[in-house]
Order: C-alpha cells, then structure tokens, then sequence
C-alpha cells in the first residue's frame, strides 16, 4: 500500500504567488493557519494584557479614582474572555495546527478547508466580542457570567449580548477545529507512527480536542438559554418563574472545569517537547504520561463543583467534589515528576526554550499547590472569591499554559521561519517575565488570606494591601517591559535571526527532519516511523554525526545551536526546494470560501444584536447555507484528467469525488 | 499496485490510518458532542421537570386560580407515537438507501433516499402541527418552565432533523443528476450515521418527556 506512485507530468494550474494578502484570505494551508493564529492570538494577548494594566493601575493605591467601577468591571471581565478564549486557547491552536501534521507525518489537516474556516471564524467571534468597546458597552458580568446578574433583569444594556454571543461564534470555531484534529491524528498518521510512538505534544493535543468535543457543547447550551432568556423571554434562569439559577453555575463549571485543561494540557505537551531536547534524553515515563494525559481529562469532568462550594451543595457533594479534586492532583504530580525525571543526570542547555519550560515546571507547581488547598472545602470557603484565588490561577495559567506556550515559540520558531529568536532578548524576556510574574502574583496570595475580594474595583487604605497591590502594580510592568521585549524579538527574528538548518536543537521527532521553513507539502515522501525518537536512533545507530557533539557546536557562535543555516536548502546560492508541482503533489487549492462562510455564519449574531434584524439573521443564514452548498460541491484540489496516484506514500488527501465534502 | 488502487477506486480510503474515511471519523466526532448538546437540554428538562409555577403542564390539567380557566394536559401521546412510529420507519429506508447506493441500484438508492426525506419531513409536519396546537392551548416559550424546556429541547431536535431532510434532498438530488454509485458510500454513510443519531435522540426525548409521566 505504502508503494509511491510516479508523479504524472502535468502542471498544476493552481500555484498562486505567495505572501500577498488574497494568498493568506484564501490559505488552506495548516502552517500558514498556524500563523494566523498565532499573530492573531499574541494581538489579543496584548489587548488582554493592557486590560490588566488598567486594572493594576487603578488598584496600585487605596481609595484611587483612575477609572470608575463600571469600567472596572468591563475591563476584568473582558480581561479574563479574552485572555482564556483569545489568547491561550488560540495560542494553543496556532500549535495544533502548525506541529500535529508535522509531528504526525501528515501533508496537512484531515480537513484543510474546515480548519481554515475555524480560523475565520475565530477571528470573527473576537472582532465580535471587542466591538463592544467601540460602542462602550463591553461585557461585564465576569468571565464566568454568573446568572442572575447577566439576566436581562439586572444587566439590561447589550453588554451580556456581545460576551454571549461572541462566546456561541467562538466556540463553533473550537468545535469545528476539534473535529478536524482529533480526525487528523486519528486517521493521518504517517506509516508506523503508533498512538505510543506520538509525540507527546500531539498526545497532549489529542485529549485537548476530546475534552473540546466534550465541554464545549455543554456551554453552548448553557450560553443558548441565556440567549433565549435575554432575547425570547424563556425562564431558564428566572428564579421567579420556578427557575434555579445554579444550574447556569452546574452547566458553566462542567464545561468552565475541562476547560481548564484544555488551556493548559497544550502547554504541557510543548514542555515535555522541549525539556527532553534539551535534556539530551528521552522523555522519563512516557507511557506514564501520556496515562497521566487521559486520566487528568477523565477527572477533569468530575470536579466541576468545586468551584461551587460556597453555594452550599451539602456535605456528600462537598466531599465528593473535594476528594475528586485531590485525586486529580496524582496524574498531574506524575507528571511534575516525569519532567524532574527527565532533567535528571540529562546534559542541560538552558536556552531561552528551556528556561520557560523548567520555569512551567517551578510555577505551575506552585499554582497546582494552591490549588490543592482550596479542594478542601473548608478550606475553600476562606479562599473563594479572593485574591488567594485570583493568585492560584494566574500561577496555573501565566506561569503553566503560557510559560508553556513561550517555550513552545522559542523552540518551533527556527522552524516555523528557518531563523531563530535571539537568545540574549530572550533571556531578558525569561527573568523579567520570571520575576514580574513572581512579583505580581505573589503578593496577590497574602492580600487575598487577608480578605481582599476579587473583582472590586478598589479598597480601603490600612486594611494591610497596600504593600501587596503596589507591589503587584510594579510586577506588572516589568511583565510590560518583559512582553515588549517578546514582541520585538518574535518580529525582528521573523527576517534578522540567524538562519537555521533542519534541527537547530538536535531534537528527536520528525518534523525536525523538515527543512526550515517547512515547504508548503511538509515531506517529500511521507516517512515511515520506527520510534518515539527517530533522529536520535538515526543518530546512535551511526547514520547521521550526532548533533550537539563538542566539535559541532565550536563553528558557531550560539552554543547551543546545533545545527546552522550552511546545509540549509533555499538560501542565496543554494538550490531552492522543489516546488509541490514539480514532485507531483497535489495540495488542496486555496479558496476563499471559508472566509465568506465565517462572514456569512456571523451576520445572524450581528442580526440580533441589531434589535433582531430580520434581514441580516435571516439573510446571512441563507448566505451560510449557499456558501456551504458551493464550498462543498468544489473539490478540494483542482480536478485533473490523469488518474490520481492513489499510492498510500504519496498523496495523504483524500480521492475526492467531485462533491466531497472537505 | 497502482493499478490495483485505481482499480479499487470504490474504496479509496485506505491510505488512512484506520482505514476509516476521514469525514466518517469527523462525523463520530461531531456525534459525540452533540450527544453531550442532547444530554445538556434533556437535563435541564428533567431537572425543571414539575416545577413550573403555572400551567399548561405536561400530563395534568391546571387551572389558574386567578381566573379559574382550565388547561389541559398538553401532550398528544397517540399523536407523537405516530410521529415517533414515522421517524423510526425513516431509519430503515435510510438502511435500504444506503444498501442500494452501495449495490449501483439507481432505481431503489432514488426511492428510499425519497421516502427517508419524506418521512422526516412528515415527522417536521407532526412537530408544526404540535407546536400550533401548543401555542393555541396557551403554551409558549416564555409561559413557563415547561414551555421554555420543551420547545428548546425538542426545537433544537426538530432543526436538527430539518438538516438532515435537506441532507437527504441533496443527496437525492446527486442521485438524480449523475448517480449514487460505490464510490459514493461513505458520503451516504456519513448521511445515514447523522440520520441514526437524530432518530436515537428522538428516542430517548420520546420516552422521558412524553412516555415517563
């Protein structure tokens, strides 16, 4: 089956000049998605993360009148959607996207269409969503949107509407894009990849897109009754017509609770990428961890209470949810200790990449400690709602999910671009970010054991805070200056880092087998995988030099570059790589139809923001469906006369019928 | 072994990891989440189930005692079994379509890909016929509990076999215009996949919200 079948020699009409901007509105293709996503994602970070400034500059000081409580409260909870929904999730996608072909030996996503609609679509559900700024009325009943305070009754303006119905648009986007990459790692794999020969990344990712498949619509439903009780009249939520508003809180938290490992899950699969790279060893237990992976997702679905405790549930289901809680502190130990495993007796680099990751692993733990506490519901009722709580998850959150994620840049960067980011603007970026994090939050744990509440917009002076919240103020600044930093170094790398080989790191799995940048069809002839580190068995088994041996590393100036830009194909004076046309493989065509869908799927929310207009939600469903109609009677590639070469090594894309649906 | 694939053009899949064409994979995916959508709404009924402050109420008659006005109970049982009966008859002319689409039978893979449609748009009558009957024994939306569960519950059923009618009509059309053959299987699979699921909710909507008093 595997036989490679000889390229027909006829041209493919579709090759379209690349880097304008209709090539990237109508790219179906999963690195450049990836990119999107994560330009898109880091903007939104940004946007988050001067929502916190503003907040941390009006609590720098008791009794300060720098913006009024109702501004107060659109920004935190805006600050919060944005950053879980805008830019973590994102944040994690732009990797689904650009690594779990690459890891997986695949020539893209099993549906490349699709994954460029649930990009566009996120793309709309966040324009959506901070439109309310413009027209000053953004969301602000918290992330969590409790009912009965989001109900019609209490928050009348349209603010709700934006959160909610941003929130539908967005999570039609993660559904979409879960389906597509659980059916790409379930059914693209290259020959011989086995599920327990998966990166560990990809594994990650896996349970990420099952806990999405399995959470999200749990809120749409939940988003979809206060839809219709803010827009129908429904009672869903209306205590007065018999209604318990708790089960807003039952439906937010069973879907609020995997949510948070599908924020940092991802994270975890780019650190245990990066730590055994770096380590120079394999990765310490991966059957454990990938166990760890399943049963942290499992658990992750029947512990969504403890974030009610304070409701007054009982004793059973207190204890219960309690219990449940710690239990699920076991895999994710497990998992901590892998990671030491791993750096143990390994012949460390500590680049930029490895700095963030072992800094996941120092502050992740603290967060999953405080953590710990509060699953004791006692202990909880303390902690709930203070800024005790607001510390632990930006612990679990900044110093897990996006560590994870920095690291993540740092290391597929090279790849992603063939340059690398600068290491010593890097290094800044790690300890100001190290010590800003630290400097922010910490204090955050005694203001919040003192009895500061969370999500008020300022505090009396002697009440013992106010070394706290100006020592977080302060903290966030150096974030600031940590961040600008980034910023620069990720967009003056993009055509000023050093040029890069294949595996700049010396690291084990194929994708860095790939030139850098990755061509447009990842591998010439898909690879046949024979183990969970196959460049560093090619290695030991006397095929290739090892990378990273002393006399390779005194030709360049990075010590810990193995592998730089001289051998790299593409660069002036070298051959360029052949094109997908000149290897006879088929990619699927650019269009632009999943952009006009995602524009035609967000007019019926525009519709009923526009005091239902009848027109446009009416209008823009039928544009939906005439679009779907056209998207899915076009074959995904050109149709050609030859036969196609159904040769399981060279062409992964399905044999479309003419009306496939892709 | 070219040859050998070409000719085997029916089964063009097997270049997959499973074996499994994707977009069957996809749709057990979507199939679960929207197992998890159903669970979510018929949850929420149950859990409102009888705690509607006025009537009309499901299986009781309720009089308002403001005005003393009389409202009976609302659900048609015989009325929605022969709906019921009508949806799950739908499902084996999906079975007989899907067989004639994969044996090149033209003339049958037409007809049942016909009657399932027809027999989903007949169960979408019975619903519009429910719902207006509802409305005029003073049933809505915003009445009250019940009517808030019921008709988002079995509302989102009714759009989700709505889709599935106009997935059998473009179906049937293809059919018409050039022909469902082998090749085409999956596509009529994943159809048939979706078209099962609907009926299994309506299943289980029928037996807790109508049966179960």
């Amino acid at each position: 089956m595997a036989t490679t079948v000889a390229a027909p020699p006829y041209a493919t009409a579709y090759e379209t000049k690349r880097g304008g901007l209709w090539d990237w509105l109508t790219t179906v293709d999963h690195k450049k998605i990836g990119q999107l996503y994560l330009y898109t994602a880091i903007f939104w970070f940004f946007v988050g993360g001067l929502e916190a400034g503003l907040i941390r500059w009006q609590l720098r000081q008791p009794n300060a009148g720098f913006i009024s409580a109702d501004l107060y409260n659109q920004l935190f909870t805006m600050h919060g959607t944005t950053m879980i929904f805008l830019a973590i999730m994102p944040l994690s996608a732009a990797f689904f996207n650009y690594l779990i072909p690459l890891q997986i030996g695949a020539r893209d996503v099993a549906f490349p269409r699709l994954n460029a609609f649930s990009y566009w679509v996120f793309l709309a559900g966040g324009l959506f969503m901070n439109f309310s700024w413009l027209v000053g009325a953004a969301p602000d009943g918290g992330w969590f949107g409790y009912v009965p305070l989001t109900t019609r009754a209490y928050l009348p303006g349209p603010n709700i509407d934006y959160w909610l119905l941003g929130l539908q648009i967005l999570g039609i986007s993660s559904l979409a894009a879960a389906f597509n990459f659980a059916t790409t790692i379930i059914n693209m794999r290259a020959p011989g990849m086995h599920f327990m020969r998966m990166p560990i990344f990809t594994w990650a990712s896996f349970i990420t897109q099952f806990l999405l498949i399995l959470a999200f619509p749990i809120i749409t439903v939940a988003l979809t009754f206060l839809q219709f009780d803010r827009f129908f009249g429904t009672n869903f939520y209306t205590a007065d017509a018999g209604a318990d508003p708790l089960l807003w809180q039952h439906l937010f938290w069973l879907f609020g609770h995997p949510e948070v490992y599908i924020l940092i899950l991802p994270a975890f699969g780019l650190v245990s990428e990066v730590l055994p790279t770096f380590s120079r060893k394999p990765l310490f237990g991966y059957p454990v961890m990938v166990y760890s992976i399943i049963l942290i997702a499992f658990l992750g679905f029947g512990v969504w209470a403890h974030h009610m405790f304070a409701v007054g549930m009982g004793p059973i289901a207190d204890s219960v949810f309690g219990v449940t809680t710690m239990l699920i502190a076991i895999p994710t130990g497990v998992k901590i200790f892998n990671w030491l495993g791993t750096l143990w007796g390994g012949s460390l680099r500590f680049t930029t990449a490895m700095l963030f990751a072992v800094g996941l692993v120092g502050l992740f733990t603290i967060g999953g400690i405080s953590g710990i506490m509060h699953s004791s519901p006692p202990a909880d009722l303390q902690q709930t709602d203070s800024y005790f709580i607001v510390s632990h998850f930006h612990y679990v959150l900044f110093g897990g999910s996006m560590m994870g994620i920095f690291a993540g840049v740092y290391y597929y960067f090279p790849k992603i671009t063939g340059r690398l980011m600068s290491e010593s603007l890097g290094k800044w970026h790690f300890w100001l970010t190290f010590v800003g994090m630290n400097l922010t939050f910490f204090p955050m744990h005694y203001a919040g054991l003192t009895g500061m509440a969370r999500r008020t917009f300022t505090y009396d002076a002697n009440q013992g805070w106010d070394v706290e919240n100006m020592t977080a103020t302060i903290g966030y600044f150096v974030l600031a200056v940590a961040m600008t930093i980034f910023l620069v170094n990720l967009l003056r790398s993009r055509s000023k880092g050093q040029r890069v080989g294949n595996d700049p790191w010396g690291a084990p799995t194929i994708e860095w087998t790939l030139p850098s940048p990755v061509p447009e069809y990842n591998f010439e002839t898909l690879p046949t995988v024979t183990s969970r580190y196959p460049l560093w068995d090619r290695q030991h088994s006397g095929h290739a030099e090892v990378p990273g041996a002393p006399e390779t590393e005194s030709h360049t100036e990075h010590e810990d570059i193995v592998d730089v830009a001289e051998e790299h194909r593409g660069l002036p004076g070298e051959p360029p790589l052949p094109t997908a046309a000149e290897l006879g493989i088929h990619l699927p065509s650019p269009t632009i139809k999943p952009l006009l869908a995602a524009l035609a799927l967000t007019l019926p929310f525009i519709g009923l923001m526009m005091n239902k207009n009848l027109i446009l939600m009416i209008g823009g469903g039928a544009a939906f469906v005439l679009v779907m109609y056209s998207w899915l009677l076009t074959p995904i590639e050109p149709e050609h006369h030859p036969p196609a070469p159904v040769g399981g090594g060279d062409k992964p894309m399905a044999d479309s019928p003419f009306w496939t649906a892709r | 072994m070219a040859t050998a694939a070409i000719e085997h053009h029916d089964a063009p899949h097997h270049h997959t990891s499973t074996g499994l064409d994707n977009t069957k994979i996809a749709v057990w995916a979507f199939i679960g989440s929207e197992c998890l959508f159903f669970m979510s709404l018929i949850s929420t009924y149950l859990i409102y189930k009888g705690r509607s402050l006025v009537g009309p109420l499901p299986h009781e008659p309720w009089t308002d005692p403001a005005t003393g006005q009389t409202f009976k109970a609302i659900l048609n049982i015989p009325v929605t079994s022969a709906s019921t009966f009508v949806l799950l008859m739908s499902s084996l002319f999906m079975v007989l379509a899907h067989s004639a689409v994969v044996r090149s039978d033209r003339k049958y893979s037409k007809i049942w890909l016909a009657m399932t449609a027809l027999a989903g748009t007949t169960f979408l009558g019975f619903q519009a016929f429910e719902f207006t009957e509802f409305v005029h024994a003073g049933l809505t939306l915003d009445r009250n509990l019940f009517g808030s569960t019921f008709f988002t519950l079995t509302g989102f059923h009714g759009a989700h076999v709505t889709v599935g009618v106009i997935w059998l009509i473009t179906l049937l059309f293809i059919d018409i215009k050039r022909g469902l053959g082998p090749r085409d299987a999956v596509n009529v699979d994943i159809c048939a996949l979706y078209w099962h699921f609907v009926d299994v909710v309506w299943i289980a909507i029928f037996t807790l919200v109508y049966l179960i008093q």
